[in-house]
């Protein structure tokens, strides 16, 4: 397998890509983009660092529960998101470390604005990815996500993947 | 008086009628006869264990201090200060044996005690004899396993004796702890734009589970096979003064002793020794009851305690007829195994919660609803008949008389309140 030597760039484009996908709807392809051990989290507001044993998540997904994720919400029962609200990402302060490394690792903001039924949610915070090379692409081996709000006030939920 | 619920045993018809979902003179009247006069939950006293530790609350549209003074006794303060208003304590939790108010700089210990001012030479040497400056408490605080509760009405009853029937299944939640419960860090605090009531329905009423939740129940299936057919069956009960309980058999594995095939071979074997354990303390059909049955219990008027996939508690309180701030708990027996833990929160985040494959669902539905209630004009009636022709003692978990004991509890205080003037929002 040949490992082609990455640039920061490389990185970004792909955190974009991501980025499109949800916003596009195509959340089988998200799925696709984790890889076989891929983790999706988001950890109580203002722990970030908690233990999921000890404290509760929003979510806490292995692999298996990532990609049900990403096939529910496809799914006309799926009812939140059906009709599926529009939404737009904007990943910012990117930083990249280890781009030499087995492990990339990234931390990012994000500001996701969500919009259905004329009322626009924004969800604002800090994603923590762990990022590798797998078969020549860039897969995601780790997401998590920090929100910086005090609470899902008036949002109410994490129906999207942030 | 203008008729809002129509409660027709003859007809076997229950209605309600729409405005008590929009009106805001409606919310005034429950925040006088309902939420002044009902127990309310604050929270858990594993939340603050030791002496010192706090954390800020909001019930019945009040901003608390739910403290573990030094003296050991849990109280509800008022957060505010008596000396000029500010809010006291700032930070959501942690632990302090004094408050201190930044605007003046007067200080409390943590039973509310004044415990000085700078320019104390301005007042009288007698000054606050009478306790008039120290932080206000809840007189009434209450707890009922682990379970704290307060009361804004210095008359009411006593805790025991508002939850009456509901204790039965607030036992059968928390026994399935040698240990006790705890709650989990992380209280979920999140809100629904729809009417309080709306949300009091929703958590005990199982008649929407399957066309709501069919994505769930579609996971379930696809993870157990085995599965024939899901099964949502069993009983609805009214447990008097507003609290009702639905109790039922269901799909999902419990982390009690119901494993399920997504869970490990070890856990079942654990879980077979779990149950074993709960027949030598209670006999086989109480422990039966325990690990196998599932329960959404409603407290009148806005603590729901659902003992199913995990157990969850969640209280709400309306800001507007059509906005409810919630607050989401998980509990679990404390010095739970982590492997179990770990399979009861995943239990818990699949189903629950903002994040979770149903809650986001639900809240969609109430939201559909409150939305829709602006035909009110035309489309006045809710109908929450379902059942009633098999008669309110054989009710199934699928019926409705589990909502229609709030309602009953709920006309019978608002009936109350039409006597009087309440003066508008």
């Amino acid at each position: 397998m040949t490992v082609v030597a990455l640039t920061r760039q490389n990185v970004v484009d792909f955190l974009y890509k991501e980025a499109k996908l949800l916003d596009e709807w195509k959340l089988k392809e998200w799925a696709a983009l984790f890889t076989d051990d891929g983790t999706y989290k988001v950890p109580p507001i203002g722990k970030p660092e908690a233990s999921p044993t000890e404290s509760l998540f929003y979510v806490h997904d292995n692999r298996s529960r990532l990609q049900e994720r990403a096939e529910r919400l496809l799914k006309k029962e799926a009812h939140v998101e059906y009709p599926h609200s529009t939404t737009l990402r904007n990943y910012h302060n990117i930083l990249v470390s280890g781009v030499e490394s087995d492990v990339i690792t990234v931390e990012c903001n994000f500001t996701t604005h969500r919009t259905k039924r004329e009322v626009l949610d924004t969800f604002v915070g800090k994603h923590k990815y762990e990022i590798v090379q797998q078969n020549g692409e860039l897969a995601i081996k780790s997401k998590k996500v920090i929100l910086n709000l005090d609470s899902l006030r008036p949002h109410g939920k994490i129906s999207l993947i942030l | 008086m203008e008729e809002l619920i129509r409660d027709n045993r003859e007809k076997n018809e229950f209605l309600v009628h729409r405005s008590v979902f929009t009106d805001k003179e409606m919310l005034a009247r429950e925040r006088a006869e309902i939420f002044n006069k009902c127990w309310l939950f604050i929270g858990h006293e594993t939340e603050v264990p030791e002496k010192g530790d706090y954390k800020r609350k909001k019930v019945g549209g009040r901003n608390l201090l739910l403290v573990h003074s030094q003296d050991g006794e849990i109280r509800a303060l008022y957060n505010t200060c008596p000396h000029r208003g500010a809010l006291v304590a700032r930070e959501n939790e942690g632990n302090s044996r004094v408050f201190r108010c930044f605007y003046h700089a007067w200080s409390f210990k943590n039973d509310g005690q004044l415990n000085g001012m700078p320019g104390k030479d301005g007042f009288p040497d007698d000054f606050n004899c009478d306790g008039e400056k120290d932080m206000k408490a809840v007189n009434r605080l209450e707890s009922y396993r682990g379970f704290i509760f307060v009361n804004f009405d210095d008359q009411a009853i006593s805790l025991d004796d508002y939850l009456g029937d509901a204790k039965e299944y607030i036992d059968l939640a928390a026994d399935q702890s040698e240990t006790g419960l705890e709650v989990l860090g992380g209280v979920q605090e999140y809100s629904v734009r729809a009417n309080w009531k709306l949300l009091a329905e929703n958590s005990v009423d199982l008649y929407h589970g399957m066309p709501t939740h069919k994505t769930y129940f579609d996971i379930k299936q696809a993870q157990d096979p085995g599965l024939k057919r899901v099964k949502l069956e069993g009983r609805g009960k009214d447990l008097g003064n507003g609290h009702a309980v639905m109790e039922y058999v269901a799909p999902w594995g419990r982390p009690v002793a119901q494993w399920t095939p997504i869970w490990s071979e070890d856990l079942k074997q654990d879980m077979e020794k779990m149950k074993e354990k709960l027949v030598e303390r209670f006999g086989e059909e109480r422990a039966d009851r325990i690990a196998n049955y599932n329960r959404n219990i409603i407290i009148f008027p806005n603590l729901v305690i659902n003992d199913i996939m995990a157990i969850t508690a969640r209280t709400f309180y309306p800001s507007s007829p059509g906005y409810m701030e919630v607050s989401g708990y998980s509990l679990a027996p404390i010095g739970e195994d982590e492997e179990h833990r770990m399979a009861r929160n995943n239990n818990f985040l699949e189903f629950l919660g903002p994040g979770g494959f149903a809650t986001p669902d639900d809240n969609e539905a109430l939201e559909l609803c409150q939305e829709a209630y602006n035909n009110n004009e035309e489309v006045q009636w809710n109908d929450i008949s379902k059942g009633m022709v098999r008669g309110e003692e054989n009710a199934m978990a699928t019926d409705e008389l589990q909502m229609r004991s709030f309602w009953r509890q709920y006309k019978v205080r608002i009936e109350e309140s039409m006597k009087k003037e309440v003066a508008q929002p």
